[in-house]
């Protein structure tokens, strides 16, 4: 036995198995109830989107740190995951190229200009949907009935436009009921329908310890208590638009949002009282895409004024 | 006094890998041809030899000691010839002087060892000399001398001793087993330092994933006064001395503080044994429990290991290796240390010797921090380990310092939990290191 084949490295000696790749595998995971409800109710040109948004990322991803020569990360599954929540958020019917535009800014503007993974500000996806919706506001607001519900029409349901719910809300008072909500078979985004698969999906997160409760938590419960006390349907709000999935797998967000505890429950209460002042009071009918950027510009912040009290650390008075 | 909870806020669900070990009854380890004897063995100052080359020590002479007042004697664990005295390479890659003792085979016994008499016969100070005297100290790895340890500074008192039999760190099983082979000595042990320290409550922590250690050490209390089994959630760190002390008294040791700070005193159950065994027998400390475990041994195994004892003769015990050992760790996987060499001595803070192989040894390369929380979700300490890190990787260790990089106890939760395996506990132990240098020379 010679002296020198040890290897000496510091302690600990054993690591947990979950590694950033296995986390992020675990959100794509996550997202498949959701990307199955999509497609489900919208169709095979939602499965373009979706292909198209993750293809996109991907490669952008890997070509960008090619020319930038510096490691290619692609197998930390990071960038699929902004490509897929990205297309999730998307309109069902949006041409493919505006996807790829999209997931091209989500990568190169939303991520890598940060300097990769683990530097960004603000959620890649919502930079990436935010440019779109800026871009092409019309295609991005172009919504349809889902295909499992449209052929009562009679007509070509292919292109039959409707409201969101929160729209229909917002503009006419109608109310979507509750059980179309939850199943998803309303019109919306691909993966922002369906309640339940989303919810799937987070408890899945949930039990593997990725994400705790706190910011879903804390985001969810400011809604229902500001829908109340604004005299609407708590439930309704809960349930329609991206708040689900915005609450579970975008404020979520390890990179852009607090990691401490008081500062997590911060940044979802501040996530759900602007989505509800812009849900009610904004020129768009849904707010949890800005309302989540901008809690994530002041997430440095959140987390420098909100260190835990430290094990034996006495109370100073100030 | 209400057992309010039975675990602590932070720390992780640790693989135990105990499996291997946790039935095999302590073995007594055959004598080893030469031993070598760390004159500095313990926090505090080193001792000086009190033995010359070519004397001849029986078993139990003492062969080391000092007049500071932070340390511990030693003593030979064999009698035999002093064949060498000076440096000697030892876990970590330090060199302590030590004496190298040739044994002769007939461990006769120095004359200086007979044994104390009864407790009710001694008195508060007679046993905190005894146990100074034997050169005891925290055998759970810190290796802290227990007579200082007993002896609270003026206006402080204790008034509770906690046995800390948690045993938390993965793979190791000696406590375990020397619950269930000595639960009488564990108890006569606590009922000393209990006396020692003039205390009348005392709690035995045991993790719960140790039904047959909590089960011997509740038969073995139930005839003494005032002594208490509890058994705790087993995670990890439970068995910090912190940890231990807020989960079974509701009190925080204040941040730079000690346990006395709260009124409580915390000794590992080896060490409790080792004390009763003094007491019964009037033999100081040579020799303690060892774990020495891991799949590159045949017969991973929990050993009777006579302190000077070389690693490579306790790999012999064990059956040789019948795979390659890819790193070799003294103490647990959580906090031990790596190694360069087995030939070096047992000492007596070891309590395990722990070999993994190749697979097991993961050198990722940390990535980016991804900013998960998983670090502050665990830590026990409720410090943010990635913004420390961070600071102390920066060189801005008055940063590193004000996000509470001293408080940190260096368990390892950080770094095991990260998943972009980033050296947490590494960074900041350097800046706890350069915090604690800048200090004293202001
Ligand atoms: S910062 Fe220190 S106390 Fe906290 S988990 Fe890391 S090693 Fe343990
Ligand atoms: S566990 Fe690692 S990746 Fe997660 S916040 Fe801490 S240092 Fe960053």
């Amino acid at each position: 036995m010679s002296v020198n084949q040890f290897i000496v490295s510091s302690s600990p000696h054993i690591r947990s198995p979950i590694s950033t790749a296995v986390i992020m595998r675990d959100v794509i995971f996550a997202l498949l109830p959701a990307s199955f409800a999509g497609v489900y109710f919208f169709g095979t040109h939602a499965l373009a989107v979706i292909v198209t948004g993750v293809a996109t990322a991907v490669i952008s991803e890997a070509i960008i740190e090619k020319l930038t020569h510096r490691p290619v990360t692609v197998g930390d599954f990071s960038a699929a995951v902004t490509g897929l929540l990205l297309a999730l958020t998307l309109p069902p019917d949006l041409p493919l190229w505006i996807v790829a535009v999209g997931a091209i800014v989500a990568i190169g503007l939303g991520k890598q200009v940060f300097g990769g993974l683990g530097h960004n500000p603000f959620n890649p996806a919502l930079i990436g949907r935010a440019v779109l919706l800026a871009s092409w506001p019309v295609a991005m607001t172009t919504w349809r009935w889902p295909i499992t519900e449209a052929p009562w029409f009679g007509q070509d349901f292919d292109v039959l436009t409707s409201a969101t719910p929160l729209a229909a809300m917002k503009l006419s008072g109608v109310k979507t009921p509750y059980l179309p909500l939850f199943f998803g078979s309303v019109a919306g985004s691909i993966g922002e329908t369906s309640a339940v698969a989303i919810l799937l999906g987070a408890a899945f997160l949930l039990l593997r310890g990725h994400i705790t409760w706190r910011i879903p938590g804390f985001y969810i419960l400011t809604v229902a208590i500001l829908s109340i006390l604004f005299g609407q349907d708590p439930v309704f709000h809960i349930l329609a638009g991206g708040l689900l999935l915005g609450a579970f797998f975008m404020a979520t967000d390890y990179v852009s949002t607090p990691v401490t505890p008081l500062g997590q429950a911060i940044f979802g209460i501040g996530c759900g009282v602007l989505t509800v002042l812009i849900r009610l009071y904004g020129g768009y009918p849904e707010g949890v895409c800005y309302s989540i950027l901008i809690m994530d510009a002041a997430t440095a912040l959140i987390d420098r004024f909100t260190r835990p009290r430290r094990f034996g650390e006495v109370k100073h008075s100030a | 006094m209400i057992v309010r909870s039975r675990t602590f806020k932070g720390g992780v669900h640790v693989p135990h890998f105990k499996e291997s070990t946790e039935s095999r009854p302590i073995k007594s380890t055959r004598l080893p041809s030469t031993v070598v004897v760390s004159l500095h063995q313990h926090t505090g100052a080193p001792c000086e030899p009190l033995v010359r080359v070519g004397d001849q020590v029986k078993v139990g002479q003492k062969i080391g000691d000092s007049q500071a007042a932070l340390t511990a004697p030693v003593h030979s664990p064999v009698s035999g010839k002093v064949v060498k005295i000076g440096p000697y390479l030892m876990s970590g890659g330090v060199e302590r002087p030590a004496i190298t003792i040739e044994s002769d085979g007939l461990q006769e016994v120095a004359d200086t060892v007979r044994p104390y008499g009864s407790l009710e016969n001694l008195t508060r100070q007679d046993l905190i000399n005894l146990i100074r005297e034997a050169g005891i100290v925290g055998l759970g790895g810190a290796a802290f001398p227990t007579y200082f340890k007993l002896t609270p500074p003026p206006g402080k008192k204790f008034d509770t001793l906690i046995i800390n039999g948690s045993e938390c760190e993965p793979y190791l099983t000696a406590d375990q087993r020397i619950m269930m082979e000595r639960p009488e000595d564990a108890v006569l042990g606590a009922r000393i330092l209990m006396k020692a320290t003039g205390v009348k409550q005392a709690f035995i922590a045991i993790e719960d994933s140790k039904p047959e250690a909590i089960a011997a050490m509740e038969k073995a209390v139930s005839k003494a006064k005032g002594i208490q089994v509890v058994p705790l959630m087993a995670k990890y760190p439970q068995g910090a001395e912190k940890q231990l002390i807020k989960v079974l008294l509701g009190r925080e040791v204040p941040s730079g503080g000690l346990p006395v700070d709260v009124g409580a005193v915390v000794s590992n159950v080896g060490t409790a044994v080792a004390v009763a065994n003094t007491l019964k027998t009037g033999m100081p400390l040579i020799e303690r429990v060892v774990t020495v475990t891991g799949r590159p041994l045949k017969e991973p195994s929990n050993l009777l290991v006579k302190i000077g004892t070389k690693v490579s003769d306790l790999v012999n015990e064990c059956g040789g290796f019948v795979r390659e050992p890819a790193k070799v760790i003294v103490g647990g996987p959580m906090m031990g240390i790596a190694q360069f060499t087995l030939d070096i001595p047992v000492t007596k803070g070891v309590s395990g010797i722990l070999f993994l192989d190749a697979d097991e040894t993961s050198l990722e390369e940390p990535g980016p921090c991804v900013r998960c929380g998983k670090c502050v979700e665990n830590c026990p300490m409720r410090l943010l380990p990635l913004f420390i890190s961070q600071y102390a990787d920066a060189g801005r260790f008055d940063d590193a310092a004000a996000y509470g990089a001293l408080d940190c106890i260096e368990c390892g939760t950080c770094s095991f939990v990260c998943p972009s395996r980033r050296h947490l506990v590494q960074s900041i132990r350097l800046a706890k290191a350069e915090i604690v240098a800048r200090r004293r020379k202001k």
